[in-house]
């Protein structure tokens, strides 16, 4: 296994009285793709909002044991800090709807209050846009508003958003959920093409979307990991009973 | 990697503006609690030396007369409802009407956008000048009106003060009540329809039952800001300590003795009492207005329930 | 027998849909004449001196109501300054707050500012302000007001940001922008036009207002800047001019309105403008 990025350490997550993560233990390997699936209601959407501590957003949760991050304790890092090196994208896209597409990109500076020279700020943007396949398409209307994208095209650019910031690691939570096959087909092809430059932890409750682009497989069921393992491994011989009923559709 | 360093060091984590922030706009919400607690601490407290003077005969007595520091709220609470009461009486058959014209018969369209427009111009006149016209056109106008039933031609007193005021608060329930006909589920004006029933049928025994509590929530939101309407009612009651004879009689409201006396009121006895009759008028308005807006509440909640 | 009992149905449906009609457009009446008597008698007055000048002494031709529009334009941005920026962060606290105790206990006392009398918002203002002062002030006046002023804001800036998706918090905060930073570079500009409406609605609301001027701003007839001194309003003047006995004081009143109305308008066209767009 490659160098590893993210370890998840015997980590249990709660909501009120729910338990909802049970005993997680997981290594994300740098530079590859790790699809987390599992039927909906399994915690894998809960398992990455804790990777950048957006859990914290809800109230009366409760985290035990460890997330490292290039062996940090993240729940003892600046949630903040953290956040800026671990993008995230979301299920929805979700422009910021009173900024153009240029200052949705350049978000993350301008947000945190970061001053950069204009040579900068517009390197950063053209080449996040290029990373995130979107640059040919808007590069002549970068002063439009983002929301005047189509549904596809939002994701990338919330995509180039994230990468912006120049991210260690980015978060996918099933980020083609809301879109059609054409441009899901768009956003996987860049999701491979992203891996040479940042590790990605995808969750998906598409099967065969966690087959044709990720290394790394996790299937996760009612907030336990049931199989962890090489993606080409588990969809040819899976160890776990469950895994199998569950990749070949007989539940989920 | 210069890059991460960038955003890394550079960027405004600043422990004190989160602190700040946090603390500010709590602080802000305190503060509109404290300022609503005070304004009743203040005027019991400034109630008092009235009270302790006049003890409950205050609420029994129908004498004000300050020269001899005699002061009873019976008279401007008489004039208070009586012109609410009135006022409410003479607007109910509009705003229903209106009510039930926009949100039933007449949604959509040109002569809606009209009558709606028409509310909100009324509702956006100030009370002085309701008051103002009240005062030139309306007084002149039922002055001979009131000769004609062999009374005291006043023209000012409780009937124009609340015909203006029944002007003033139509917009008011008129709106509320085209919301709540509104939210009456078509199912249930469907399923009258379906059955044979004429519109008025279906308003009568369908939307205007289920819509029964909105619509009285309206009418008490506006009795809320009669009782308290000050500028329009005092230009053309008349300014009489006296208890009315008629409906034609001149008066006065709580709101309007306030009003004319306060800038006026010599000793301190004078003005805690005339506080003491804002006290009665503030608690009296908050009542009505926080039981239509739970009403309302209510309302609403439940349609997003169901 | 049958017959007669549907055409009594159907006479007594169209009988309700006429009166229905007729108490509606009975509406139109008292607007209409209360909207051209104050255009036919204060358009006369309305003149370009009427609007730059001080009120001339009875008797005496000339003169305008010039201190009246700046004390009103006065009063209202003072009372805006000190409600807006209290009531946009109570209005912020309470929708990210929605189930504290101190939230809940704000909406109640949201609901009895809002149903309080402006006479006792006068007579409030009064004993805090004037009675410790010992005169009558432009800051009082403007303190009345923005009491009047802070339900409208902070209802309209809470529920303005109540509709704000989430979503749009979370990619804020997925960047590493810091909460405070979010809500105020991402969320509070996502529901600019919701709360400027507001802020519109309520300046609106108090620029009418005469009941809490008249223990606190009390008035003037000269023009008057220091804070601390009394100044004129267009509503107090309409309210002294038309209750006095001379009839050139009632065409001031009659100008003052028109003003007045027209300045009401032109903000409500304008809330219009902001909410289309």
């Amino acid at each position: 296994m490659k160098e590893s990025v993210l370890e998840v350490k015997e980590f249990d997550f709660y909501i009120g009285k729910n338990q909802i993560l049970n005993k997680i233990d997981l290594t994300f390997s740098r530079k590859q793709v790790t699809a987390i699936m599992g039927p909906s209601g399994c915690g894998k959407t809960s398992l990455i909002r804790c990777i950048n501590r957006m859990h914290e957003l809800v109230q009366d949760t409760k985290v035990e044991g460890q997330i490292r991050f290039y062996g940090k304790n993240i729940f003892e890092m600046d949630p903040i800090l953290l956040r800026r090196k671990i993008g995230m994208v979301f299920q929805r896209p979700n422009p910021f709807p009173t900024m153009s597409i240029f200052e949705n990109v350049i978000a993350g500076y301008r947000l945190n209050g970061i001053k950069l020279k204009k040579a900068d700020q517009n390197r950063i943007v053209e080449e996040s846009l290029k990373k995130a396949a979107l640059w040919e398409e808007v590069k002549d209307g970068l002063h439009r508003k983002g929301t005047f994208l189509s549904g596809g095209q939002q994701q990338r650019l919330c995509i180039a958003r994230a990468l912006a910031m120049n991210p260690r690691v980015l978060l996918l939570d099933e980020p083609t959920s809301a879109l059609d096959p054409k441009a899901t087909d768009h956003i996987e092809e860049l999701i491979v093409e992203l891996k040479k430059t940042v590790t990605i932890v995808l969750v998906t409750h598409n099967i065969a979307q966690a087959s044709r682009i990720s290394d790394f497989t996790a299937f996760l069921y009612i907030g336990e990991l049931i199989e962890y393992g090489s993606t080409q491994k588990m969809f040819t011989v899976p160890e776990d009973k469950r895994t199998e009923e569950y990749l070949t559709g007989k539940f989920g | 990697m210069q890059e991460e360093d960038l955003t890394i060091t550079s960027g405004k984590i600043s422990p004190t503006g989160e602190f700040l922030f946090q603390k500010g706009i709590r602080l802000s919400g305190l503060l509109i609690a404290g300022l609503v607690v005070c304004i009743l601490i203040t005027l019991i407290f400034q109630s008092i030396p009235a009270f302790k003077h006049h003890g409950l005969s205050f609420f029994f007595s129908t004498k004000w007369d300050p020269v001899f520091s005699e002061f009873g709220v019976v008279v401007f609470l008489v004039g208070t409802l009586l012109t609410s009461f009135l006022a409410l009486l003479i607007s109910i058959p509009f705003s229903l009407s209106i009510s039930i014209l926009l949100g039933e018969y007449l949604k959509k369209g040109w002569i809606s956008a009209i009558l709606k427009s028409c509310i909100e111009l009324l509702a956006a006149i100030p009370s002085v000048i309701y008051g103002f016209w009240g005062l030139y056109v309306l007084v002149p106008f039922i002055r001979p009106f009131e000769m004609g039933l062999g009374i005291i031609p006043y023209g000012v007193g409780i009937f124009t003060a609340a015909l203006i005021l029944a002007i003033m608060i139509i917009p008011y329930s008129a709106s509320l009540g085209r919301e709540v006909i509104q939210l009456v589920p078509a199912e249930l004006k469907e399923a009258a329809l379906s059955l044979g029933a004429t519109r008025f049928e279906v308003m009568t025994q369908v939307i205007l039952p289920y819509a029964r509590s909105g619509i009285f929530a309206g009418i008490l939101l506006a009795l809320g800001r009669a009782l308290g309407e000050t500028m329009a009612v005092t230009m053309v009651i008349g300014n009489s300590n006296f208890l009315p004879e008629s409906i034609f009689s001149p008066s006065n409201t709580m709101a309007s003795v306030i009003a004319n006396e306060f800038t006026e009121a010599t000793g301190d006895l004078y003005l805690s009492s005339l506080i003491e009759i804002g006290l009665l008028l503030f608690i009296v308005s908050t009542i009505i207005s926080v039981i239509g807006r739970y009403i309302i509440k209510k309302l609403s909640i439940q349609q997003q329930h169901s | 027998m049958k017959k007669s009992a549907i055409g009594a149905r159907i006479i007594k449906d169209r009988l309700f849909t006429g009166i229905i009609f007729a108490f509606s457009a009975a509406l139109i009446i008292p607007l209409i004449m209360i909207l051209s008597h104050i255009l036919q008698k204060g358009a006369s007055s309305i003149t370009p001196a009427f609007l730059t000048h001080l009120p001339a002494p009875v008797g005496e031709a000339g003169g305008g109501i010039y201190n009246a529009i700046i004390g009103t334009l006065y009063l209202v941005g003072l009372a805006s300054l000190l409600s807006v920026p209290i009531g946009m962060a109570t209005g912020i606290y309470m929708s990210e707050n929605k189930n504290s105790k101190l939230s809940y206990f704000v909406r109640i006392c949201v609901e009895v500012l809002q149903g309080t009398p402006s006479i006792v918002v006068g007579i409030i203002t009064y004993l805090w302000v004037v009675k410790p002062m010992g005169h009558f002030s432009v800051l009082a006046g403007g303190i009345a007001l923005g009491i009047m002023m802070l339900p409208v804001i902070i209802r309209s800036t809470e529920e303005t940001l109540n509709l704000i998706p989430h979503s749009l918090k979370e990619a804020s905060l997925a960047l590493g922008v810091p909460y405070y930073r979010t809500i105020l570079k991402v969320i509070v500009p996502s529901a600019f036009s919701g709360i400027l409406t507001g802020i519109l609605l309520g300046v609106a609301r108090v620029a009418g207002e005469t009941a809490p001027l008249l223990f606190t701003a009390f008035g003037n007839p000269f023009i008057n800047y220091n804070i601390l001194k009394p100044m004129a309003s267009l509503p107090l003047m309409i309210f002294t001019y038309a209750t006095s006995p001379y009839e050139e004081w009632h065409n001031y009143a009659w100008g003052a309105s028109l003003v007045l109305i027209g300045f009401i308008l032109a903000l409500s066209l304008i809330t219009k403008g902001v909410t289309r767009r």
